[in-house]
């Protein structure tokens, strides 16, 4: 009996999408494979990390990823400065946390101001996310996309509650947009199709179906990103084509693991790397389940993630 | 793959004599097919066709143990390639790897880490697996040593033998036999002695070739040697490789039933980077690798490597669960406070283990719902006030506190006014929304 490679060969293919301006412009998407598995397909752009951002100091991280960041963090310039400059960032992400109602109630225009100088500093490209307020990220993102015109940004999240004015405003400002859903791939498919539905190109749109940090749901979150990298490329339906995110901080550095100290824990060992690891190791069980796009906080899982797209990719 | 009605049929003696109760031999053979009857319910079956049935009825991927006693590791028996599909079903092993070249105080050392590395996390116990002696002194005699101290110090751990020297691993083999060590390995050259020493021992045997047309020919060898407990090494390293040669040998075995290839899989991931090792090994554990060598066993590495495994092999329909009923922590008494939540065996274990971090007596009453967390098992009708309200009651716990107060998780604090209603004479208190602020509640009451 004879070796054959088993190849699969797709009709669909990811959507590509590019964002940034400039020579900093940075491709996301475009391949007709399984997640790296180039002996079949093309693969034209590798997964992309952006630095997270705060617009206020991040007093509700654990101290493993404050402390990197705690001589920049009290300003979102500097902060963006920073990572662009110092950790060699290709892209950012700037969370408008403040404006939660809870958060600080931070206006629009605030949020603005902060977007504008932020920009003004950097020249790699930049995601704008909202404070997950359903209600309040309706207006703060519209602003946010006004105040961004031009620099063809990422922005989100953009959710069944208050997809219309957010999408409207990407639109109108040219930008690609994040559409966020909980978990669940119908879910993902419908939000999906109710944006392309207000006439936004479905090759500016990028999939958030959720993130769930290694031991908290991963598996879910997990699944269901394999099964949408498998509906638009077996099936070919184009309204699960666009690029997947997977917003891997935030959800990571919250949980016990990355937060209980080695004497709490005795059996966990020590919480520097096992926090980093944490973080590293959701973000490459993402990137292996069709990830595109993530979102991270501590530079050294960046790094290692980074260098083990290197040697998928290699 | 299963073969057709028609391609058994062809196999039979054809001859309708009715002995194995069907009609005609194509009948029987139609019903073979489906499975669920056994080809020896025919007694004149050639052998020659209870070979090729024999073989084409086998699991795509050979199922056997890493190992030998009660912790030994299953390994291979696969059916799916995602597994949204269906459940992964054997979790791979975890190997460290060592140089006998390591001295005897740093062997046992190691040896000692691996024998407790055991974390009990969400109530199933995890632990590294197995351990990789490899052959660094070029001292046969030093190996055998080597390995012996280590089997010894590690009593639970199954034994990789990693030595392409015949005659050091023939050694080593013997002594440790009754552990039935994995025989790390036999290339092209080395096949016939390597499984000599496999078939005397009665131990599986890794094949190891570059790339996986070399890798086919080479298990066909061995298996034609007489060792049918093959692991596969298609000589990946980097992490690309890694998913490619494991993706294709799993497809491979599953959608083609090319036998060369139905065996399970090791990947050695070494790196000197220790979170980049674990990234990498992240990659093998989802990609379809039986067993993971690492280098290191730090237990933080540890932590994170058997959380991944953990998730990737839940059983995608069934959440992990509890079982139902009243879970006394820290000796509760009459007057200690009663709390509930859902039977989603993550929701369990956090919040049972805030309770008896705040050291505080109390009673948790976990409910059956279906094994999913708070949220999800209100939104889907499975913890409503009638249904929390039904299981207080039977539970028979009111007999046994003495203030009816039942605390109930505050991400569901909206239920508590219908449950004061369905509750007579309880009290309904609402609890913090993270399990994390349990103790300072517990405390301050
Ligand atoms: C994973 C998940 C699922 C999984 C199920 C996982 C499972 N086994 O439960 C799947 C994909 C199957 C699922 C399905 C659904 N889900 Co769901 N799911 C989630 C998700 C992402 C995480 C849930 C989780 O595992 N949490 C972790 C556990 C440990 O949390 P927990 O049980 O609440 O426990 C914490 C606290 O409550 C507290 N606590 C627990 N017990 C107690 C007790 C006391 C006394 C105290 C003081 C504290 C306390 O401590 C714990 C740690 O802090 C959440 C969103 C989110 N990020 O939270 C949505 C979420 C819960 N799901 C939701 C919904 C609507 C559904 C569906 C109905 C529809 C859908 N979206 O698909 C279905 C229903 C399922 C069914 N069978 O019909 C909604 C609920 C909305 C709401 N507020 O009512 C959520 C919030 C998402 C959302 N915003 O839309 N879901
Ligand atoms: S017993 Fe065997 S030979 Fe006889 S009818 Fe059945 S299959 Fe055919």
């Amino acid at each position: 009996m004879s070796f054959v490679v088993p190849k699969e060969s797709f009709n669909g293919k990811v959507l590509a999408l590019d964002f940034g301006s400039g020579d900093k412009v940075l491709a996301l998407g475009g391949e007709s494979s399984l997640p790296f598995l180039s002996f079949e397909g093309q693969i034209p752009n590798r997964p992309v990390i952006a630095y997270e951002i705060q617009d206020c100091p991040p007093d509700d991280w654990p101290e493993t990823v404050r402390n990197v960041y705690k001589e920049v963090s009290g300003d979102p310039v500097g902060w963006a400065k920073y990572c662009q400059d110092t950790l060699k960032a290709k892209a950012i992400a700037l969370r408008l946390v403040s404006t939660h109602p809870d958060r600080g109630d931070r206006s629009a225009a605030d949020a603005s101001k902060i977007i504008k100088d932020v920009l003004a500093a950097i020249n790699v490209p930049l995601i704008i996310l909202g404070s997950n307020h359903i209600e309040k990220d309706a207006t703060v993102l519209v602003a946010a996309a006004e105040a961004a015109s031009g620099r063809n940004c990422i922005i989100g999240k953009a959710q069944e509650g208050n997809y219309k004015t957010i999408v409207a405003a990407a639109l109108a400002h040219n930008h690609k947009l994040i559409a966020m859903s909980e978990l669940d791939i119908n879910l993902a498919k419908q939000l999906n199709i109710l944006i392309t539905q207000m006439g936004f190109d479905k090759e500016k749109l990028i999939t958030d179906p959720m993130c769930s940090a290694l031991g908290y749901g991963l598996e879910y979150t997990y699944s269901v990103m394999e099964r949408i990298r498998l509906a638009g490329l077996a099936q070919n339906d184009a309204t699960m084509q666009p690029p997947i995110l997977g917003d891997v901080g935030m959800y990571v550095w919250k949980i016990k693991e990355t937060v209980a100290s080695e004497t709490d824990v005795p059996d966990w060992g020590t919480l520097q790397e096992r926090g980093i690891a944490w973080e590293a190791m959701t973000a490459t069980a993402m990137v292996l389940a069709g990830t595109n796009l993530m979102i991270m906080r501590h530079p050294r899982a960046i790094e290692t993630v980074g260098k083990t797209i290197d040697e998928l990719t290699a | 793959m299963a073969l057709t009605g028609v391609q058994i049929f062809k196999l039979l003696p054809k001859t309708n004599c009715k002995k194995c109760g069907f009609p005609t031999c194509l009948a029987f053979a139609m019903k073979l097919a489906q499975g669920g009857i056994d080809l020896s319910a025919c007694p004149d079956v050639s052998e020659e066709a209870k070979k090729t049935l024999g073989e084409a009825s086998a699991p795509p991927i050979r199922t056997f143990a890493l190992g030998a006693g009660d912790s030994a590791v299953k390994m291979g028996g696969e059916t799916v390639l995602f597994r949204h599909d269906k459940k992964f079903i054997n979790p791979c092993a975890l190997a460290v790897n060592l140089k006998d070249s390591l001295g005897d105080d740093g062997l046992a050392k190691m040896a000692a880490d691996v024998a407790g590395s055991e974390i009990d996390r969400v109530g199933q116990k995890l632990r590294v697996d197995a351990i990789s002696i490899e052959y660094a002194s070029g001292d046969s005699a030093k190996y055998a040593a080597a390995v012996k101290l280590v089997a010894d110090k590690a009593p639970h751990a199954a034994l990789i033998l990693n030595c392409r020297d015949a005659a050091a691993a023939g050694a080593a083999a013997k002594a440790v036999s009754e552990r039935k060590p994995l025989m790390y390995c036999a290339t092209d050259e080395t096949a016939e002695t390597m499984a000599a020493i496999a078939k005397e021992n009665g131990l599986p045997l890794a094949a190891c070739a570059d790339g996986l047309e070399a890798l086919s020919a080479l298990t066909e060898k061995i298996k034609g040697l007489g060792v049918e407990d093959i692991v596969l090494d298609s000589g990946a390293k980097t992490a690309r490789e890694i998913i490619e040669n494991n993706t294709q040998i799993r497809r491979a075995a599953l959608r083609k039933s090319f036998k060369p290839l139905g065996y399970p899989i090791i990947n050695f991931v070494l790196r000197d980077d220790p979170v980049l090792e674990a990234s990498v090994a992240a990659v093998a554990i989802a990609k379809y690798a039986s067993i993971v060598v690492v280098s290191s066993i730090e237990k933080w590495k540890n932590l994170v490597l058997f959380t991944l495994r953990q998730n990737l092999y839940t059983d995608p329909q069934v959440p992990m669960q509890v079982e139902q009923k009243v879970y006394d922590i820290n000796e509760p008494t009459a007057d200690s406070p009663l709390m509930i939540t859902t039977n989603f065996s993550l929701t369990y274990f956090i919040v049972s283990g805030e309770i008896e971090n705040s050291k505080v007596p109390s009673r948790l009453a976990v409910m059956d719902c279906e094994g999913l967390s708070v949220l999800t098992a209100w939104a889907a009708g499975k913890f409503t006030a009638a249904k929390i309200a039904a299981f207080i009651k039977e539970s028979g716990i009111e007999a046994q506190v003495s203030n009816k107060e039942l605390i109930i998780p505050g991400q569901v604090a909206i239920l508590s006014g219908a449950l004061e209603d369905k509750l007579e004479g309880w009290k309904i208190t609402v609890g913090p929304r993270e399990a994390n602020a349990i103790p300072t509640f517990l405390k301050g009451r």
